[in-house]
């Protein structure tokens, strides 16, 4: 396939990762911010500027309410869910006809619905709603994505960005939780720890999973572990990274010429990384500095699937 | 045709007026042509709720299937769907024969012209065509001077527009010889009239067209280089904020080649590649719907970046076929139009079949004069535009569009000609639950690979404003289905 439109497969579906990531940390946080918690307003939405990465333009103001329409609505701010809908939908413009009719317009009703003169006032009427309706949206077109659309390259490469993205995202969504809540007391009466504890597996769509597996009784190691190393849940670290070298190794098989060594090798090194290690180690050492390596093995990840599959130089090419 | 009938004919005409201009339909007498009955028949029988039924489906057909073109110069809803009209536009046997002989003799001729242009230059020497004109237009292309293109055809993919005047007869007012758009129109309004119709269509024994891809196809591989048995065939188009876009990816998908973007190709060693997941993959022709100017920066406009850089010394190698080939717009100036007719005879030693639309040259300081005085009655175009832009129509016109034009022409004469306004026919169209005549023209599209191939049909297009004579897409037109009848089909329906 051509790279261009490799290239546009995997944006298209890293803006969309992004936006309900975003969207989902924003509905959390300000469900959490009811609570007269232990911490304030203005702590809670540093920490979700943080686990969103740290956009710039998204500076405390004391007013939530605008503060919220700017993360979702400001489509000048590069984290917020206009500017990411809009990327996706930009990028799967470019390359109409190599996605399903399904998949087009689930995109641009979602795009249309969060452009539409109206989406403003309703967010301010009703923030739940507009946020459901965003998520659920970006539901429909994964779904379609799936069941409408030939399981060749074009496919993987959407995996592809869906699952680096969700990976990297949640290696920055614990690192910056893993400071204040783990290393805090585990026995905490007044429950406002617990609703911190639920609030990070929300985040992840994960409250309910973590429950099946561990009970609801929550503790910050196990959560941990769970968003980390579970190897069966699609939120899960060690989940988005096996996807991610199931994807390689599929585009690999498919296309062949040329042996993406390196990609191969760093994408084996973090699965092998995340499969052979226990929580406790990770506890035991260095929790912060092992999350950030996840992070910047994934930006390498990144760097790679296009030196091998987009921006390769031609004598490289021609050398095969 | 009963009684009833002509009672329910006679409300769906209405007032429908009949004056000077040849009408597809109905003879100056009114009464509808022999090769017309059985679709006005099918017309009166069907109840009006019915007709407007089948409209709304046919609409939503075009809408599911995503059938749009752009419209510049608008930020949102640029996407449209292409307006159509529901009635077919018919065209019997004799009249095509005319019209494809015609055509396939025009093609020829102009061919030889650019190849003899672009070498010897013999028409020239032999004072056919005036030098000067060839070398003032802005469309000749020096760098494909004594370059040998494949098969010695420059013009492969043609979109040529007709026109018929009030006595009946076809004239050819364009050739539009660059990148012609349109055909996915007639692929898909015929798609949808199948559906609208069934009936009606079988009975009446039109000769298919769906078989155009698939000729397109066999025309590209015909001109792959030597040694290439297995050509890597791909469409070329400037990307998605064309307003064509929609046709490069219908043609593309309809052919099973790849659709790639002048950022997607790379040349080295006059090779052309373009980048895939699975590394750089050689490609031998290239269907071209870039225009001269952007396609290669190194060679035409250096501020291009739609093109790719290199695409002309491979091309020059013989290591890649590109058509239409560079240069060919030099031959559907509306200058070297006026000229047409001599090459026919100056190459073929034929009489052309279907005539030119008189023209005049405002280079010529005796026919400027004329022209410039009469102003409200004539159309001045510019010569090297398409698409309706750059365009005067005098009779439409306001006294100070006049004044600027004609400033325009004084300032320089060789940059526009001037035509008669011309009574082209007219064809009903369903406009509410009634008919009434729109202008229409006829764009056929011919290819010319190992021959010259005519698909029986064409875009029919209509001026959809009442009295309109402006049938663009880019300016308020739209299209209808044309039917090209079985030779024995319409004597049938003649009965």
């Amino acid at each position: 396939m051509l790279s261009r439109v490799a290239d546009s497969l995997y944006w298209m579906s890293r803006y969309l990762e992004r936006a309900e990531n975003t969207v989902r940390q924003l509905d959390v946080t300000m469900g959490l911010m009811l609570d007269t918690g232990v911490a304030s307003a203005e702590t809670r939405w540093r920490r979700l500027v943080a686990a969103l990465g740290k956009p710039a333009g998204l500076e405390w103001n004391g007013d939530l309410e605008s503060m919220a329409a700017r993360l979702v609505f400001d489509g000048l701010n590069h984290a917020s869910v206009t500017f990411c809908v809009t990327g996706a939908r930009e990028n799967a413009r470019q390359v109409r006809e190599e996605i399903s009719s399904e998949q087009w317009q689930r995109l641009n009703r979602l795009f249309h619905q969060i452009h539409s003169p109206q989406a403003q006032t309703q967010f301010q009427s009703s923030m739940n709603d507009a946020i459901s309706s965003v998520v659920d949206g970006i539901h429909l077109f994964q779904g379609v994505s799936d069941t409408t659309m030939i399981h060749g390259q074009g496919w993987q490469f959407i995996r592809l960005g869906r699952y680096l993205e969700r990976a990297y995202a949640t290696a920055t969504l614990l690192e910056v939780y893993q400071g204040d809540l783990l290393h805090a007391q585990d026995q905490d009466d007044s429950g406002h720890q617990y609703l911190e504890l639920v609030g990070l597996l929300r985040c992840c769509t994960s409250f309910e999973a973590y429950c099946q597996v561990y009970t609801a009784d929550l503790s910050p190691g196990r959560i941990l572990e769970f968003l980390l190393l579970n190897r069966d849940f699609p939120h899960a670290i060690r989940y988005c990274v096996d996807t991610v070298r199931n994807a390689i190794e599929s585009i690999q098989h498919t296309g062949g010429r040329r042996a993406p060594d390196e990609l191969l090798a760093t994408i084996g090194r973090l699965h092998a990384m995340l499969g052979f290690t226990t929580i406790g180690e990770i506890l035991g050492g260095d929790a912060a500095g092992f999350l950030h390596g996840i992070r910047e093995q994934c930006m390498r990840i990144h760097e790679l699937i296009y030196r091998y599959y987009v921006h390769y130089s031609i004598q490289s090419a021609l050398a095969v | 045709m009963n009684a009833g009938h002509a009672v329910e004919l006679e409300t769906l005409f209405g007032d429908y007026p009949l004056d000077r201009a040849f009408d597809e339909m109905r003879e100056a007498d009114g009464e509808v042509r022999p090769h017309y009955r059985a679709l006005a028949e099918t017309l009166a029988r069907l109840p009006a709720d019915e007709l407007q039924r089948r409209k709304q489906s046919a609409d939503l057909s075009f809408l599911t299937q995503g059938i749009t073109f752009t419209v510049y110069g608008r930020e949102e809803g640029t996407e449209r769907i292409f307006p159509y009209d529901l009635l077919p536009r018919l065209i019997t046997a004799a009249e095509w024969d005319r019209i494809e002989r015609g055509l396939t003799q025009r093609i020829t001729a102009l061919n030889l012209f650019l190849r003899d242009v672009y070498s010897d230059a013999k028409i020239l020497n032999d004072r056919v065509v005036p030098r000067e004109l060839v070398y003032s237009c802005k469309h000749y292309r020096r760098q494909m001077r004594g370059l040998q293109v494949p098969r010695n055809v420059y013009i492969s993919v043609v979109g040529s527009d007709l026109l018929r005047l009030n006595s009946g007869e076809f004239v050819v007012l364009e050739d539009n010889l660059r990148v012609p758009s349109g055909v996915s129109y007639m692929l898909t309004n015929r798609r949808v009239m199948k559906r609208t119709f069934p009936q009606l269509f079988q009975s009446y024994g039109v000769r298919p067209i769906e078989h155009y891809p698939r000729l397109l196809l066999a025309t590209l591989r015909s001109l792959a280089p030597e040694g290439r048995p297995e050509p890597n065939i791909v469409l070329l188009t400037p990307g998605v904020f064309n307003s064509a876009y929609f046709e490069h990816t219908y043609l593309a998908r309809q052919m099973g080649i790849e659709l790639v973007e002048g950022r997607d190709l790379v040349t080295h060693d006059n090779i052309v590649y373009m980048r895939t997941t699975d590394g750089l993959k050689r490609v031998d022709v290239i269907y071209r719907r870039v225009d001269d100017d952007f396609s290669d920066p190194l060679v035409f406009r250096a501020d291009s970046s739609l093109g790719c850089a290199g695409l002309f010394n491979a091309y020059r190698a013989g290591n890649v076929t590109v058509t239409n080939a560079f240069g060919t717009g030099l031959a559907d100036d509306k200058a070297v139009y006026a000229y047409v007719p001599r090459m026919i005879r100056y190459y073929l030693n034929e009489d052309p079949i279907l005539p030119n639309v008189e023209t005049y040259l405002l280079s010529e300081a005796g026919e400027r004069r004329h022209v410039l005085a009469n102003l409200d009655k004539l159309v001045v175009k510019a010569v090297g535009e398409s698409g309706g832009y750059g365009m005067l129509i005098g009779p439409h016109s306001t006294a100070r569009q006049r004044e600027e034009f004609a400033l325009q022409i004084e300032a320089n004469p060789r940059n526009y000609i001037a035509q008669p306004t011309l009574d082209f026919s007219r064809a009903p169209c369903l406009v509410g639950d009634r008919l009434e005549p729109r202008h229409v023209d006829l764009r056929p599209y011919i290819l010319f690979g190992d021959k010259v191939n005519i698909v029986p049909g064409g875009l029919t297009r209509v001026a959809l404003e009442r009295g309109s004579l402006v049938v663009n897409s880019s300016q308020g037109g739209g299209s209808k289905d044309t039917w090209v009848l079985e030779a024995q089909g319409s004597t049938e329906a003649r009965e």
